[in-house]
């Protein structure tokens, strides 16, 4: 079912679902931005719908409102452990076909992975429905069509923004409620990006065996990669937390285990005591990542991680693209040309 | 409410016995039913967790050794009997046992590879045969100098240290070249288990298949950073394994292929 709403009676709608839901999506924050001046478009709670940033990729992905790059586990008390309130509001979050893609990852590793289910991302899980943005043309850097990400119907609303209106379309049954009484309808389906302007060339029948490892590709990430983890930040699927104890300053009674996104490239990664460790230099990590991102994640999975936002070549201070190193993967490779 | 899998469980220190100047063993009271292998994540409020190995278990009880190199073991080395901690866990897989039952067995321990092999050493009667090589730094590095006196007694005991000194009598050298010496009547049938620092684990691999051991009846027990032991961290992760999760103990056909 598909209705034109005019964008005051679309926030006066917004206005009900914030009583339900807290609703996250992509805004432009002033002087957020890496240089002193800019902004930078992220994610936040909105209000009007004017807010939300349809024609930009943000810089980082919403997949911080299920997992946070700092999060406290435990508060200590003494001598007892104490889990912070889970929070009730149930959560909306305007999100792109990728970046919902993305989240079937993150299920993937925080609840599916091994027989134990990380009670902190899924409770929060239960609690998001999506809205679905289309993409228009697509952005720079952006393959979603090479990783079949590039569509979904894991949505509850779909959105678009027209001249004066908002075409929404209301597959979730939980929303026909909050449209009751408007009969402007209108035929709407998502409308999904059918070619991007680069195409990744993803290598067949790959293994990690010396040809991999001896790659001399990989040593030019050794001598260009500055290890700042920025790459994995941005990821909509990176997934890796290191745990973090601290003590209160003022009562060294008390403290809180926290845990913070980990970064593959950065230092420290698989540091052991005894000063063991492995990928010691940035090319090994660059192969790590790679081979996480379009490899080994779909041996196990069955389908690949890295669902193509492109946000890993956007940020990198180095121009180090992740699309240039698996196409030059595959044309150096046996499988390859 | 959901199961949160980072909760630990109180444990109770029960006895604190020091093996070398850095290494003390534990045996906690607590209920957790670990096999030979599996390891816990040992959490100290307000300074953090670690992964250990379970040395040795039995009801109501379990085992640890732990070696002070940091952090958490610092703090860990300096409790009492009495004392709480907190684990969770057992975590991992730990050794198949039914793989050694009646099987002539050569276990290769080095340095504190010797703790996770130690409760399987104990039962000694469930194998067709049994030899232990342990390997140390220095005379003052020997772990559990009062049980190998006991396994000397029950099975085939080569203790070798890299470097002796003036009261040390027994072997020196390193494990690789013990292994040579081994007389393997049917080198083809004998189950190896071998535990220690990566470059140990490696070289001492290659001593057995010299032998004619294959490569599907060695073991080896891998060592990662772990943070989480359940899956989610990523930390310990080689190729599409999970070492917390199908680990940390391996068949060598698949260990060999686990390229960091
Ligand atoms: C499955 C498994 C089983 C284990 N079993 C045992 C066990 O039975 N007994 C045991 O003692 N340990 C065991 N370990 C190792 C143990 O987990 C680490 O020793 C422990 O995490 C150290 O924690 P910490 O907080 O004390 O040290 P941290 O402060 O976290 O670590 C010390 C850090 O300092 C650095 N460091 C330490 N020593 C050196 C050095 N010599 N040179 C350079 N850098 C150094 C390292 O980067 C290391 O990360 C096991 C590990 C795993 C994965
Ligand atoms: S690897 Fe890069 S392109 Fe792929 S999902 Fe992560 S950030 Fe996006
Ligand atoms: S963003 Fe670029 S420089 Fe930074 S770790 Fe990633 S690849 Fe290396
Ligand atoms: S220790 Fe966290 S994934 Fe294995």
């Amino acid at each position: 079912m598909g209705y034109k709403i005019q964008i005051e009676d679309f926030n006066a709608i917004l206005r009900e679902l914030r009583r339900v839901y807290r609703v996250f999506a992509p805004v432009n924050m002033k002087g957020k931005g890496p240089y002193a001046g800019t902004d930078l478009v992220g994610y936040a709670e909105i209000s009007k719908f004017e807010q939300v940033v349809y024609n930009q990729k943000t810089v980082y992905s919403a997949k911080e409102a299920l997992f946070k790059p700092v999060e406290t586990l435990f508060y200590f008390t003494e001598e007892e452990f104490k889990q912070p309130a889970i929070q009730t509001n149930k959560i909306l979050i305007f999100v792109r076909p990728c970046d919902i893609n993305a989240f079937k990852r993150l299920d993937e590793i925080f609840i599916n992975n091994g027989p134990y289910k990380d009670n902190y991302y899924q409770q929060r899980r239960e609690k998001v429905k999506f809205i679905l943005m289309e993409c228009g043309a697509g952005f720079d850097n952006c393959f979603c069509v090479a990783m079949g990400t590039n569509a979904t119907d894991d949505y509850s609303l779909l959105l678009r923004p027209a001249e004066g209106f908002v075409a929404c379309q209301i597959k979730d049954p939980e929303f026909d409620a909050y449209f009751n009484g408007f009969n402007d309808s209108m035929e709407i389906t998502p409308r999904f990006v059918e070619k991007n302007n680069i195409t990744i060339q993803l290598p067949q029948n790959m293994d990690i065996d010396n040809d991999i490892l001896n790659n001399p590709l990989w040593q030019e990430y050794t001598l260009r990669c500055t290890g700042c983890g920025r790459c994995n930040f941005v990821c909509p699927t990176c997934s890796c937390f290191t745990m973090q104890d601290i003590f209160y300053r003022d009562n060294d009674n008390s403290g809180e285990r926290r845990r913070v996104w980990a970064s593959c490239m950065v230092d420290g990664f698989t540091d052991m005591a005894g000063g063991h460790a492995f990928r010691n230099n940035q090319g090994d990590r660059m192969r790590f990542k790679v081979m996480h991102k379009f490899y080994d994640f779909h041996k196990r999975f069955g389908y690949h991680m890295c669902v193509g936002c492109g946000r890993c070549d956007d940020i990198c201070p180095e121009y180090i693209s992740i699309v240039k190193c698996v196409n030059k993967l595959k044309s150096s490779s046996p499988g390859g040309e | 409410m959901t199961v949160n899998p980072y909760l630990p469980q109180s444990a109770k220190i029960i006895s604190v016995k020091p093996q070398t100047a850095v290494d003390y063993t534990f045996i906690m009271e607590s209920e957790i039913k670990p096999t030979s292998g599996q390891f816990v994540e040992v959490s100290l409020p307000k300074v953090g967790e670690c992964p250990i190995s379970v040395s040795d278990f039995g009801e109501g009880w379990f085992e640890m050794t732990i070696r002070r190199v940091g952090k958490v073991t610092n703090v860990l080395h300096q409790l009492k009997v009495g004392d709480v901690i907190f684990v969770r866990g057992p975590y991992g897989n730990g050794f198949l046992m039914d793989k050694y039952r009646g099987k002539e067995v050569v276990v290769a321990a080095g340095g504190t590879g010797l703790a996770p092999v130690k409760s399987m050493l104990n039962r000694s009667r469930e194998y067709g045969g049994l030899t232990l090589l342990a390997g140390f730094k220095s005379p003052a590095d020997v772990l559990f100098p009062d049980q190998l006196k006991m396994w000397e007694q029950d099975f085939n005991v080569i203790l070798t240290v890299d470097r002796g000194d003036d009261n040390w009598h027994g072997n020196v050298g390193l494990i690789t070249q013990y292994v040579k010496s081994l007389q393997l009547a049917k080198p083809d049938e004998v189950e190896v288990i071998v535990v220690g620092p990566p470059l140990m684990m490696k070289f001492t691999v290659q001593e057995f298949l010299g032998l004619g051991v294959p490569e599907k009846n060695i073991t080896v027990s891998f060592e990662r950073k772990m943070c989480c032991g359940i899956g989610k961290c990523g930390h310990c992760k080689i190729d599409d394994t999970y070492v917390c999760l199908e680990g940390p103990v391996f068949n060598y056909t698949r260990a060999k292929g686990l390229i960091d």
